[in-house]
C-alpha cells in the first residue's frame, strides 16, 4: 500500500492514526464513548508492535491524567484522549498539567454533560476547561481532527510554549462519521514533529530538579501563574508558524480563525466546530437570495484569537455568534462572551446576537443556519431588534 | 445523477444497512469522489429500526447533519413501512428501494409516493438466503441500489467486496456474494 493515501474513515481513526506517526513514549488513556475508538485503535497499534509506546491501562481518567503528567514530568513524549465526563474527572488535573508546564497532547471527542445522560456532541465539556490553561484546537471534519493533533503537538513541545494542549473533534458527528481523508506518510510526520527534547526531566539525574513543588504564601505562586500567561500568549505566534509549515507540507491551509466571504459580507456567523461547513453551505445559498453572508470559524480558541476576528468581523451589519454549550447564568454562550468582547474596542459597533445551538447531539439541520441569516438580515435593516439570548432548534 | 446524492438506509439492527452505508462510501472514494457514511446513533438491540446515511459528490461535502430529504431512501426490511415513514422528506424524483416480495405498485399503493417518485423491488433476502445462504440483504440491496441509481459503479463495488470479504473469508464467499449482488441486480423491478 503506498504510504501516502486517502482513506474512508472516521476521525477517531486518523486521531489514533496520527497518535502513532507521533510516536509517544507513553499514552495513559481510560475508554469513554464516543472516544473508545479512537484508544482502542491506538491499543492495536501497540499490541501489533507498529507504535513502541508503553500504554498504561487506568481505572479513571483522573488516573489517566495523573499517569500522563508523571511521565511527562519524567522526559517522556505523553499523549492522552477523553471525552465529556471523563474530561470533567480530570479537571484538577488538567490544571496541574498546564502548571506544571507539561506538553501532553490530548483528543477530547465534545460530548454533552450529565444530567439528564447524553452521549451526543455538544461543547459544554470543553468549554468547561478553557480556563485550565491548555492550548485548545477545534476541527470541523475528521481532516482537520488529523491535522490539528499533528499540529498540536509541535506546538505544545515548543521550547517557548511548553503546555499542553487538546485537539477537539465533535462527538460522533466527527468521531464516527466515515469521511474523506488524506494521510501524510509517517516519514514526513516524524520529520514535522521532530525529537522531544523535555527542558527539566526528572529522570535526569546528573541535573536533578523537582516539579509542582508548594509554592504558598509569600511563595512564587503568583509569578507562575503569570508565567503560564506569558506562555499561552506567546503560544499564538507559535500555532501560527507551526500551522503554516504544516500547511507547507501538506498542502492545506491552517488558520487561527478561517473566513468564508467575509470580504464583501454584511452579516456573518461565528461557529466553531463540524457545524461550521452548514453556515458556509448556507452562506452561498443566501448569496444567491441577496443576502451577503459571511462565516468566521474559530479554529484555535485557546489563545483566543480576538484581534483576528474583531478584524474579521469590523463593519458587519450584524453578527451571529452561535455556541454549542451553555454558560448558565452568564449573558450568553461562552464564544459569544469572548467574541462580544473583542469587539469592544471598534470604532464602530456591531450588533451581536447569540444562538445557544445543538446540545446533547440535536441535529443541526441546514433550515437552522437559514434562520440564522434571516434573522441577521432582520437586524441589518433595522426590522428586528439585535438583544436576547436565542435558542436554535429546540422544541 | 445530480452533484450530491443523498441516500438514507432503514433497516433492522444486525441487517448490515451501517457497512452497506459505509461499503457504498468506499466504492464512491475508490472513484476518486467525496463521501460521508454515518448511523444515526441510537439503542443498537438487534432488529431495532436503524437508520444510516450516505452522501456522495464530485466535489468536497460541507454539511455535516442526519439527511432529511434523501434522493434515495433504501429499505432492507419491509416490515419496516408498517413502523417508520421510510418515505419521510424523499425528493419528489427521487427512487426508493426496498427489499420485498411484492410487486412495486402495491408497495407504491402502501407507500402513497407522488408520481415522480420511482419504486424498485427486489426479494434481496430471498436471493441472500439463495446464494450466501444467510438472511443479510445488504450487499444484494447494493446490487439494487447500483441498477436503480448508478451512484457508484458495480465493478468498483466487486473489487471493494472482494477486498473486505477476503480478510476473512475464502473465494468460495466472494463468489457467492457476488452473485448475490448479480442476481439483484438482473432481477429488480421498478414501478
Amino acid at each position: 500500500m503506498p504510504e501516502h493515501k486517502t482513506l474512508a474513515t472516521t476521525g477517531n481513526l486518523v486521531v489514533a492514526e496520527a497518535m502513532r506517526q507521533c510516536a509517544p513514549d507513553v499514552v495513559a488513556a481510560y475508554p469513554i464513548t464516543p472516544q473508545t475508538t479512537m484508544v482502542e485503535e491506538f491499543a492495536k497499534f501497540v499490541a501489533q508492535g507498529r507504535v513502541h509506546t508503553e500504554y498504561v491501562t487506568v481505572e479513571s481518567e483522573h488516573s489517566a491524567m495523573s499517569a500522563c503528567i508523571g511521565a511527562s514530568a519524567a522526559g517522556a513524549r505523553v499523549m492522552t484522549a477523553t471525552s465529556a465526563q471523563g474530561l470533567a474527572l480530570m479537571w484538577e488535573e488538567l490544571y496541574i498539567a498546564s502548571g506544571m508546564r507539561l506538553p501532553i497532547v490530548m483528543a477530547n471527542a465534545n460530548r454533552a454533560l450529565s444530567a439528564p445522560i447524553n452521549i451526543h456532541c455538544d461543547h459544554s465539556d470543553i468549554m468547561g476547561a478553557r480556563d485550565a490553561g491548555w492550548i485548545i484546537l477545534f476541527a470541523e471534519t475528521a481532516q482537520e481532527a488529523y491535522d490539528n493533533t499533528l499540529i498540536s503537538l509541535k506546538v505544545a513541545e515548543d521550547s517557548e510554549v511548553l503546555l499542553p494542549a487538546m485537539t477537539c473533534l465533535d462527538g460522533f458527528i466527527t468521531t464516527h462519521s466515515i469521511d474523506r481523508v488524506d494521510l501524510l506518510d509517517d516519514e514526513t510526520v516524524k520529520g514535522f514533529v521532530g525529537q522531544y527534547e523535555p527542558d527539566s526531566p526528572l529522570l535526569d539525574d546528573e541535573n536533578p530538579v523537582s516539579h509542582g513543588n508548594f509554592a504558598g504564601l509569600g511563595g512564587p505562586y503568583f509569578e507562575f501563574k503569570r508565567s503560564q500567561r506569558n506562555a499561552i500568549d506567546r503560544s499564538k505566534a507559535v500555532v501560527e508558524r507551526v500551522g503554516a509549515e504544516f500547511a507547507e507540507i501538506s498542502g492545506r491551509p491552517f488558520g487561527l480563525v478561517e473566513t468564508d466571504m467575509m470580504d464583501d459580507a454584511d452579516v456573518a456567523i461565528v461557529v466553531i466546530g463540524s457545524s461550521a461547513g452548514n453556515a458556509r453551505y448556507v452562506a452561498k445559498q443566501m448569496r444567491t437570495e441577496g443576502i451577503k453572508a459571511g462565516v468566521v470559524k474559530v479554529r484555535c480558541f485557546r489563545p483566543f484569537p480576538a484581534r483576528e476576528i474583531a478584524e474579521a468581523l469590523k463593519g458587519m451589519k450584524a453578527v451571529a455568534v452561535l455556541d454549542r454549550s451553555e454558560s448558565f447564568g452568564a449573558e450568553g454562550g461562552p464564544l459569544y462572551l469572548e467574541v462580544r468582547s473583542a469587539l469592544y474596542d471598534l470604532e464602530a459597533r456591531v450588533p451581536v446576537v447569540n444562538y445557544i445551538y445543538g446540545l446533547g447531539g440535536s441535529d443541526v439541520q441546514l433550515e437552522l443556519m437559514h434562520q440564522v441569516y434571516t434573522d441577521l438580515s432582520d437586524i441589518a435593516s433595522g426590522a428586528a431588534q439585535s438583544a436576547g439570548l436565542r435558542y436554535l432548534g429546540s422544541r | 445523477m445530480q452533484q450530491l446524492t443523498e441516500i438514507r438506509w432503514h433497516a433492522r439492527a444486525g441487517q448490515g444497512a451501517v457497512t452497506a452505508a459505509k461499503v457504498v462510501a468506499e466504492t464512491a472514494l475508490a472513484a476518486d469522489q467525496y463521501m460521508q457514511a454515518m448511523p444515526e446513533y441510537g439503542p443498537e438491540r438487534m432488529g431495532a429500526p436503524i437508520k444510516a446515511f450516505t452522501r456522495i459528490s464530485a466535489e468536497p461535502i460541507e454539511i455535516h447533519c442526519n439527511i432529511e430529504n434523501p434522493n434515495v431512501v433504501v429499505v432492507l426490511d419491509d416490515s419496516l413501512i408498517d413502523v417508520v415513514d421510510v418515505a419521510e422528506g424523499l425528493v419528489d424524483d427521487g427512487v426508493i428501494i426496498i427489499n420485498t416480495c411484492t410487486p412495486p405498485d402495491q408497495v407504491r399503493a402502501a407507500l402513497k409516493v407522488g408520481d415522480g417518485v420511482r419504486v424498485a423491488c427486489v426479494d434481496a433476502s430471498g436471493i441472500a438466503l439463495d446464494t450466501i445462504k444467510r438472511d443479510i440483504p445488504n450487499t444484494p440491496m447494493v446490487g439494487a441500489l447500483i441498477k436503480t441509481t448508478d451512484v457508484i459503479d458495480i465493478e468498483v463495488f466487486k473489487d471493494l467486496l472482494a477486498k473486505n470479504l477476503g480478510k476473512k473469508f475464502g473465494q468460495e464467499m466472494i463468489d457467492a456474494n457476488f452473485a448475490s449482488v448479480d442476481r439483484a441486480f438482473q432481477e429488480v423491478t421498478v414501478g
